[in-house]
C-alpha cells in the first residue's frame, strides 16, 4: 500500500521535473534576446533538476526501507549531485550574463540600461564596446 | 542487456527532445553568449539524464561521474565567460 504511494509521488515528480526541462528547451528556441534566454535556460533547468532529483532521493530511500544498501548510496549521491547543481548553476548563468553585458550584446526592446557606460572594472580603462 | 523500466526511458527520450531544442539553438544562435547559453543548458540536462540513468540501471557509478561533470562543465563555463569579457585573467 505504502509502496504504491510513494512510486506514485515518484512519478508525479519526474513528470514536473521533465515537463520544466522541456520548457527550458522551448524557451531558449523562442525567446528574442541572450537574457530571456538566460532565464529560460538556467532557471528552467535548475528547477526540473531539483524535482527530477527529489524523485531519485525518495525512490532510493524507499529502496533502503526496503532492505537494499544500495538504495541509501543512490540517495545520498544524488544529494550531493543536486548541490552542486544548485551551486554551479546560477553561478554560471550570472557569468554568462554578465560577460555578454559587457562584450556589448544589448538587450531587445529595452528602453534604459542601468549599467550602460560604466567601466568594464575599477583599474582598466573603458572598452570600446562599452560607450556608444 | 541492460534491462530498463518504461517510464525511464521516456523520462530520457523527452530530455533527449530537449537537448535537440538547444543544440537547434547552438547553431543558429546569432550571437556567441546565445551560443554558451546552449552549451550550458545542455550540460544541465546531460547531468539529469546521467541522474536517471543511473537510477534506472541501479548503479551509482553514473551519478559519481555526473556530479564530476557538473564541476567540470562549471568551470568551462566560467572559462568561456572570461574570454568572452575580454579581461585579462
Amino acid at each position: 500500500m505504502l509502496s504504491e504511494i510513494v512510486d506514485i509521488i515518484v512519478y508525479i515528480l519526474l513528470a514536473i521535473g521533465v515537463f520544466f526541462n522541456l520548457l527550458a528547451g522551448l524557451g531558449l528556441l523562442r525567446f528574442p534576446d541572450v537574457y530571456t534566454r538566460l532565464h529560460a535556460g538556467t532557471k528552467c533547468t535548475t528547477f526540473g533538476a531539483i524535482f527530477i532529483c527529489g524523485s531519485i532521493i525518495l525512490l532510493g530511500l524507499k529502496m533502503w526501507f526496503q532492505g537494499s544498501s544500495d538504495g541509501s548510496v543512490l540517495a545520498i549521491h544524488t544529494a550531493g549531485a543536486l548541490i552542486a547543481i544548485l551551486i554551479t548553476n546560477p553561478t554560471g548563468a550570472h557569468a554568462i550574463a554578465r560577460a555578454a553585458h559587457r562584450s556589448g550584446v544589448k538587450p531587445v526592446g529595452a528602453v534604459v540600461d542601468d549599467l550602460e557606460g560604466k567601466p568594464a572594472r575599477k583599474s582598466a580603462p573603458m572598452k570600446k564596446g562599452a560607450d556608444k | 542487456m541492460i534491462e530498463i523500466e518504461p517510464i525511464y526511458l521516456t523520462v530520457l527520450g523527452l530530455l533527449i527532445l530537449s537537448i535537440t531544442l538547444c543544440i537547434i539553438r547552438v547553431f543558429k544562435g546569432p550571437t556567441a553568449p546565445d551560443r554558451v547559453v546552449g552549451l550550458d543548458t545542455i550540460n544541465t540536462l546531460v547531468i539529469v539524464g546521467m541522474l536517471v540513468f543511473g537510477i534506472a540501471t541501479r548503479s551509482v557509478i553514473y551519478i559519481d561521474v555526473a556530479i564530476v561533470y557538473a564541476l567540470l562543465s562549471y568551470i568551462s563555463t566560467l572559462f568561456i565567460a572570461k574570454y568572452l569579457e575580454g579581461g585579462e585573467f
